[in-house]
Formats: C-alpha cells, sequence, structure tokens
C-alpha cells in the first residue's frame, strides 16, 4: 500500500485526535484507582511522634492507614472506633475502656487491649518524643483484661478522651513496631486503619490499598493514589487535566472557574481552622482603647467577600459555631465611627496615627497576606498606622514561644476537636508557650477550668472567658476557614469539619 | 605530572571549601530564626515540655558543642537522623540524588542538543531572518525563569494538550524492579524500554523546564563563538579548498568553537542542580531539591545540613571535573 501525503497527514491527524481522547477520558471514565491531589507531602508514618504528629495538614493521610483510639464524625463529634466504650467513674479518680471485638492489624495479627494499652503507655512515656505526653501522662497504671481497660487520673484533664481522636491518638502494633523498631516501621508501616500502605514514595506519592478486614468495612475504592502535589496551580492541573479526581486547597477562584465549568463538582464547607491576629500585651496595646478600635474597625464580612470570594464565616471569639464553648451571643460589631471616637479619647487620630507593627505569613494561608493588607487599609482611615511585617511560619513559633510577637500578628489556628480548651485555652492562657496575652485577670479566669470536673461549668466558665476577651478585645478573632475541595463527576466527597479530606468517607458517584 | 600536582592541590582545596561549608551552613541555619523544637511544641507544653524535647534531639547543648558531635558524627559516616523523617539523613540523601542527578543530565543533555542546533543553525543562516528569529527566540528563552516555564507547560501539555504527567518520576502503579534510584539509567540497562517511557515521560516537562534557559545560554556562546571563528585563517583556507558551508561549520569551526561552551556547561550543570530545587517542586518530583524545601520549612536541621554538605561536594567534584577535563582537552594546558 502506497500512503499519499495527505493521507499521512490525515492518519497522524487522527492518531493525535486519539491520543488526546484517550488521555483526557480517565476522569470522566467509571473509576477503578482513586486518584487524589494532596497539598502536602508526608516526612514520616509514626502519627504518634516528631513534628509530623501534630501537623494537623497530614492527619488524613494517618487517618487512612491507623485507627485513632475514638472515631470522629464528619462534624467532630466523637463515636465509637477501636474503643467502643470510655468514661470516667464517680469521682474521676478512675478511667475505663472497652476494645472493640474481632479487629484486626494489616498483617493479619489480632488487634487487642494489649495493644491499646501499650500504645497509651507508649504516648506518656517522655523518652519516645510524644508531643502531646503532657496530657498521655494524665492517665496511668492501665490493665487489660480481656477487652476491657482500667488505669488511674494520675492528674484529672476533662479532655483526654478529646485528645484519643486528635493529634497523636493513635493505636500502634505493639507486637510488630517491637518486632521492626522505629526505622523498620517508617520503611513497612502497618495499622488497623480502612487502607494498607502499597507503595510510598516520600514527596511523590503513597498507594494505598483497601484493608478487606477493616473492622469499620472494606473501603468503596480498592486502590487510592495520594500525589503529594505542593503547588496549588499544578494541583489544578492534575484535576482538569484528568490526571487526579480529587484535589482541595485551591485558590477560591479556582475553585469557582473549575466548578462554573460543569466537568468538575466541588464542594466548599466550613472546617474547624480559624484565622485571627494575636494581640501582644506590649505597648501600645496595653491601651485597651486602641484595641478596641482596632477590632472594631475591621469590616470582617467584607473582607472575605472581596478577596475569598465570599469563603470564610466572620467569627467574634476564638470558637467557630461548631465548636462547644461557642456562644452567638458574644458580638464585636463593626463600627469605624466608634472605633475613631475611642481613638481619640486615647489622644490618637488620622493626623496623629498611634503606630505598630503587625506581622503576617504571606502565602501561608488563602490571601493571609492580602487580608492583614486590607485590615492595614482599614485602619488607617480611624487613625492607626500599621507596619507589615513579613515572616515565615517557624519564626513564628518561635517568637511566640518567647513571647516575643509583635504588638499584632496574624496566624490561623487550628482544633478540630472543638473544645475551648484548645481553642481559646491554650492560644490566650498566659503561662502557655502559645498565648501571648499575659494579664492576670485573665489568667485567674482561665486556670481554675483546666481541671473542672463539672461539664457544664466548664462549658459556662469559658464562655464568661471568651466574652471578657471580646469585651476588652484581648484578641482579634477573623473568619473561620472554608475548604474548597474539587472532585470529578464520578466520585462523592464527604467533607469533614477536621479538614482531614478522608478518602474512606469517598464514595462513587 | 603536573595534572596529577594540580589534580592533588584541587583535590586538598575541596576538602577545605566543604569543611568551610559545613561550618557556615551548621551556624547560620542555628542562628536565623525559627527552630525545630517550636514548630513542633505541644499546645499546652510547660517549661520543662520545652527543655525535654530540647535534650531529646540534642539543641540543649551549646553550637559549638553541636558542631563537634555533628562533625565527629560525618567523619564517621553518621549525618544525624532527620527530625522530621526519622531517618538517617545519609540514607535519605543519598536516596534523593540520583533522582536530581537524572534530571539535571536530562535537562543538561536537551539543553545541549537545542542550544546546539541553534548555534549551528543561527551561524549557517547568520545575516537572515533565521538568525534573528533565533536571537528573539534566545532572548525570551533567558528571560523567562525556569520555573515560569514549568507552569507554562504544565497548562499545554497537562491541561490544554493532557500527554504528559504532571506530577511524580514514576506512574505509581508500576512495579519497578530496580535496584538503584537511577530509574531511567537502570530502565535501559534492564531494556525495559516501557518503563524507560514512563519516566521520561515524567520527567520531560521538569528537564524542558531546566533546559529552556540553559539552552539559550549555550546557543549564544557557541554562536559567537562561531562567528568569531569563522573569520580565521584556517576556516578561510577551508573555504578556499573548496569545502561546503556546513563542512566548514561542523568539521573545522565547531571543534575549535566549542571549548568555551564545554567549560560553560559544565559550570552551568552546578547551577541546574540548584535550580532543580524550585522545579522538582513544582512538578511534586522526588528529588533532592523537593526535599530541601520541605526541610527548610520544617526547620529539619541535621537533613537541611545533610543536603547542603551533598550539594556543595556535587558542586565542587563537578567543578573539578570541567578543569580536568578542560586541561585534558586544551594542549596548551596540557603541557603547560
Amino acid at each position: 500500500m502506497q500512503l499519499s501525503r495527505r493521507t499521512l497527514l490525515q492518519l497522524s491527524a487522527a492518531g493525535a485526535a486519539l491520543s488526546v481522547a484517550s488521555v483526557a477520558l480517565p476522569a470522566f471514565a467509571a473509576i477503578d484507582e482513586l486518584v487524589i491531589a494532596y497539598n502536602v507531602p508526608l516526612p514520616s508514618w509514626d502519627p504518634t511522634t516528631g513534628p509530623s504528629a501534630v501537623n494537623p495538614t497530614i492527619q488524613a493521610i494517618y487517618l487512612s492507614v491507623f485507627d485513632r483510639f475514638i472515631g470522629q464524625k464528619p462534624d467532630l463529634k466523637p463515636e465509637p472506633g477501636i474503643l467502643t466504650e470510655w468514661g470516667w467513674n464517680e469521682d474521676k479518680t478512675k478511667i475505663h475502656m472497652t476494645v472493640r471485638d474481632g479487629m484486626k492489624w494489616h498483617d493479619g495479627s489480632a488487634l487487642t487491649a494489649e495493644d491499646v494499652v501499650w500504645s497509651l503507655t507508649r504516648a506518656a512515656d517522655e523518652k519516645t518524643g510524644n508531643p502531646i505526653q503532657f496530657i498521655w501522662s494524665t492517665i496511668g497504671n492501665l490493665k487489660a483484661d480481656g477487652n476491657k481497660i482500667t488505669g488511674d487520673v494520675i492528674r484529672f484533664d476533662p479532655t483526654v478522651f478529646m485528645w484519643m481522636y486528635f493529634l497523636t491518638g493513635f493505636v500502634m502494633p505493639k507486637a510488630y513496631y517491637e518486632k521492626v523498631g522505629a526505622e523498620g516501621f517508617e520503611k513497612a508501616p502497618i495499622g488497623s486503619g480502612p487502607y494498607m500502605v502499597d507503595k510510598f514514595e516520600p514527596n511523590a506519592f503513597v498507594r494505598l490499598k483497601a484493608f478487606p478486614d477493616y473492622w469499620g468495612g472494606k473501603a468503596e475504592f480498592e486502590t487510592v493514589t495520594i500525589k503529594f502535589v505542593t503547588d496549588p496551580a499544578a494541583r489544578v492541573a492534575e484535576v482538569e487535566g484528568g490526571n487526579a479526581h480529587v484535589t482541595l486547597e485551591i485558590p477560591y477562584e479556582e475553585y469557582d472557574r473549575l466548578k462554573g465549568g460543569g466537568k468538575l463538582v466541588g464542594t466548599a464547607e466550613p472546617i474547624s481552622d480559624i484565622g485571627m491576629i494575636f494581640i501582644n500585651d506590649i505597648d501600645p496595646m496595653l491601651d485597651a482603647n486602641v484595641r478596641k478600635a482596632a477590632v472594631m474597625a475591621i469590616d470582617k464580612q467584607l473582607i472575605i467577600d472581596r478577596l475569598l470570594s465570599g469563603y470564610g464565616v466572620p467569627i467574634d471569639t476564638l470558637e467557630t459555631p461548631d465548636y462547644t464553648a461557642y456562644d452567638p451571643s458574644i458580638k464585636t460589631p463593626h463600627d469605624p465611627a466608634a472605633a475613631a471616637e475611642l481613638l481619640k479619647s486615647s489622644g490618637y487620630g488620622p493626623d496623629k496615627p498611634v503606630k505598630f507593627t503587625i506581622q503576617t505569613t504571606k502565602g501561608f494561608k488563602p490571601k493571609d497576606y492580602e487580608m492583614v493588607q486590607a485590615i492595614v487599609g482599614l485602619w488607617r482611615k480611624i487613625g492607626i498606622e500599621a507596619e507589615i511585617e513579613v515572616y515565615e511560619i517557624a519564626k513564628h513559633y518561635e517568637l511566640r514561644a518567647a513571647d516575643k510577637l509583635a504588638p499584632m500578628a496574624f496566624y490561623n489556628w487550628g482544633n478540630s476537636i472543638g473544645d475551648p480548651t484548645t481553642s481559646t485555652g491554650f492560644a490566650m492562657f498566659g503561662p502557655s508557650p502559645h498565648s501571648v496575652w499575659d494579664g492576670k485577670d485573665l489568667i485567674d479566669m482561665i486556670a481554675p477550668l483546666w481541671g473542672e470536673k463539672d461539664e457544664d461549668k466548664r462549658i459556662a466558665g469559658w464562655k464568661a472567658v471568651d466574652k471578657f476577651i471580646a469585651e476588652n478585645a484581648l484578641v482579634l478573632p477573623l473568619l473561620q476557614y472554608v475548604q474548597p475541595i474539587i472532585a470529578a463527576p464520578g466520585v462523592i466527597v464527604t467533607p469533614h469539619k477536621s479538614g482531614a479530606l478522608l478518602p474512606y468517607l469517598m464514595k462513587r458517584g | 605530572m603536573q595534572l596529577a600536582r594540580a589534580f592533588l592541590i584541587r583535590l586538598l582545596t575541596t576538602l577545605v571549601t566543604l569543611f568551610g561549608v559545613a561550618v557556615i551552613v551548621f551556624f547560620v541555619i542555628r542562628v536565623v530564626p525559627g527552630n525545630p523544637i517550636a514548630m513542633m511544641l505541644p499546645p499546652g507544653a510547660s517549661d520543662a515540655d520545652i527543655a525535654r524535647l530540647k535534650a531529646l534531639y540534642g539543641f540543649d547543648k551549646s553550637i559549638p558543642q553541636q558542631f563537634v558531635i555533628w562533625l565527629s558524627g560525618v567523619l564517621h559516616g553518621d549525618f544525624g537522623t532527620s527530625i522530621t523523617r526519622r531517618q538517617p539523613v545519609l540514607d535519605l540523601v543519598l536516596n534523593r540524588l540520583p533522582a536530581t542527578i537524572e534530571l539535571a543530565g536530562m535537562a543538561l543533555i536537551i539543553a545541549t542538543i537545542i542550544g546546539g542546533f541553534l548555534a549551528l543553525t543561527g551561524t549557517r543562516l547568520r545575516g537572515t531572518k533565521t538568525e534573528a528569529a533565533i536571537d528573539v527566540g534566545s532572548g525570551m528563552a533567558l528571560s523567562i525563569p525556569d520555573f515560569l516555564w514549568g507552569l507554562l507547560m504544565i497548562l499545554l501539555f497537562g491541561v490544554l494538550w493532557p500527554v504528559l504527567d504532571i506530577s511524580g518520576r514514576v506512574t505509581p502503579s508500576l512495579q519497578l524492579p530496580f535496584t538503584t534510584q537511577f530509574y531511567l539509567t537502570e530502565s535501559v540497562l534492564r531494556l525495559r524500554f516501557d518503563l524507560w517511557r514512563d519516566i521520561a515521560g515524567h520527567m520531560l516537562m521538569p528537564a524542558l523546564a531546566l533546559a529552556i534557559p540553559l539552552s539559550a545560554i549555550i546557543g549564544q556562546l557557541l554562536k559567537q563563538s562561531l562567528k568569531e571563528t569563522m573569520h580565521l585563517d584556517y576556516v578561510t583556507l577551508a573555504r578556499t579548498k573548496g569545502y561546503g558551508e556546513n563542512h566548514v561549520i561542523l568539521r573545522e569551526a565547531l571543534r575549535n568553537a566549542i571549548l568555551p561552551t564545554l567549560t560553560l556547561i559544565g559550570v552551568q550543570f552546578t547551577f541546574l542542580i540548584g535550580g532543580t530545587v524550585i522545579v522538582e517542586r513544582l512538578f511534586s518530583y522526588e528529588g533532592l531539591g523537593n526535599m530541601a524545601i520541605d526541610a527548610v520549612i520544617n526547620r529539619d536541621l541535621p537533613l537541611i545540613q545533610g543536603i547542603v554538605i551533598v550539594f556543595a561536594l556535587l558542586f565542587t567534584l563537578i567543578n573539578l571535573a570541567v578543569d580536568m577535563c578542560y586541561a585534558l582537552l586544551n594542549p596548551r594546558l596540557r603541557h603547560g
């Protein structure tokens, strides 16, 4: 057969069209292997030790392979998991837990109460490097009898069971870990979660296989590949080009564009992370008028609408509506006229502005720097002249721990158990390394709440603390973040309020 | 003999350079704000908790003491343990290095081919519109940084015409029979061209992003060298002998004109490896550069030290190799 130039060109064009079609098809065809373009890489497989253990952004991967002691529903409420029952005795000097029967580790061995006791004891041992050791060490003398566990309360902490579905609250395989050691575990981790690790290439991807014996039922997708794609533009390209089925944490403008295009579906739900501004009790923040004026001058809804395409929920305290101690009656209204009056009474105004520095990250959270720029613009109108200092998040942590933040500093706070101790508590209690407000009146209000055994009294106490903070403008809460998730039409994603994108919760559309 | 002596002297200066780098890196990363302990502080940490964590990671000692401990470990082949990855630093670095070397190598080959082709074409068609177009194209290639080329390629070949993989080094579902991390090389040696195609497909976009600016540099320098050589007497003699223009450029002028370009390629290779940091991140390519960014974000001091030392070692060795090659190729240097 002889090929003419025209025939050759026609065949080439047909071939090219076919190749494009074959590449573009997978996103819309039936999904055999779910591919997720994830925003952060996984550094380490031990979810209980080292810095990774307290990194909220990678908990979704841990939760795919490991189980926490207690489960957590998408609305942040606890649910039976490995433990089916838990609690204190009447005077809260003892604890008791019941371990679910018939569970298995990924290597086929049985998960028993011994594993739970070992995991809790190991977490409390300061030599293992568990960052939350200070909580786990509040219980001890744990003993397993069949599937029942009992123990002593060494120091009462009302949140100890909440930490069992929070950072480092994972059950680890005793026999396997002791056999392979820390290094061996990093190379071949096993857990009891819905997925088993099939292949792991750090900084590139982790490939997971559904665990057939998972106590909660086998996952819908047999194989899940989580690609670590740190660049937001590349993540958008991954889903748009059909190389990934699901992605998250993309710019809101891109989210709207992709969702509006009709080929992809999306969800944008508020999560437990908030944006806030720390106020350090140094000059000029010792002047209550300056603080109150700074808070009142900010139109939070305007910032959300203009900079975040409307994706965000304004907040007045460090508690979001999903947190236990949320009190809708506490309001910090936007009132620039009143703010100007307050400044005037302290001798400041547009002609004689009060000056200070505000620190912020740039690009660590969506539009963080731009939000601070907008705030500084709003302040300028009433007589506050703030100079913006950009720093890395690592520097923020160091300055905060040393109580050396600027008078104001932007930060994002995550609290996926929704308890006031892990939001207002640690952020505002002077002796905590995470607080920069050291006022004695606030310390005196918070101190008794740490060990309060009456739950109603405890929550009421925290609400009173939040009210006091709002009335005196000791911190500047801004917004509750909304997490954008984009998916191919073949996948139904159930968002989790903690912000964890869980493959186990994904179903076929 | 002279060459061997020069080699020994360069080797000694390399060791001094490496020691200097080690000292600077060790002290600088401990002085700049942001330490790993502050980043992993639990919410309710007390002073005792902070002290415990510092002791656990060896930050409770003075910086000179830490340096001595670290240096004695390095001399015994122990670069410490990564704080975030909980694995020996040397293992982590050696595991990633081949990926970066292969990527930089592929970029260099692409840049040399494109740059060489542009230079030869520009020389052959000098004074024409084609040469002007090549100059304009080179200017554009140079003025756009590699990561922007990367983004452009993602848009073109990842979204508009999705024929290449955007992220990673290999398709996750493939089973790899390799014993080393030199995937591309090993796939060729094992005659596994199915794997080679997949690995090269993943590597093509990041390699092109790195290669485009470099190809412009190579092209411009080689074209300039060729232009100068074309006016030399021996080239004129070749022309008068009746050789065609292609023969004159390829057989006569190129041999002399290529020497400065070879030096440049060697020097640029080190910059190319440095450039992989951003490009690897953009394409989620699992090389040393990508790991370096994570190490810096997480203030993983032992890992940062290990990566910088390896980068420095690589740079000095490449420069040494380039100098030696140049000496071997250049008779004037070879014979003193």
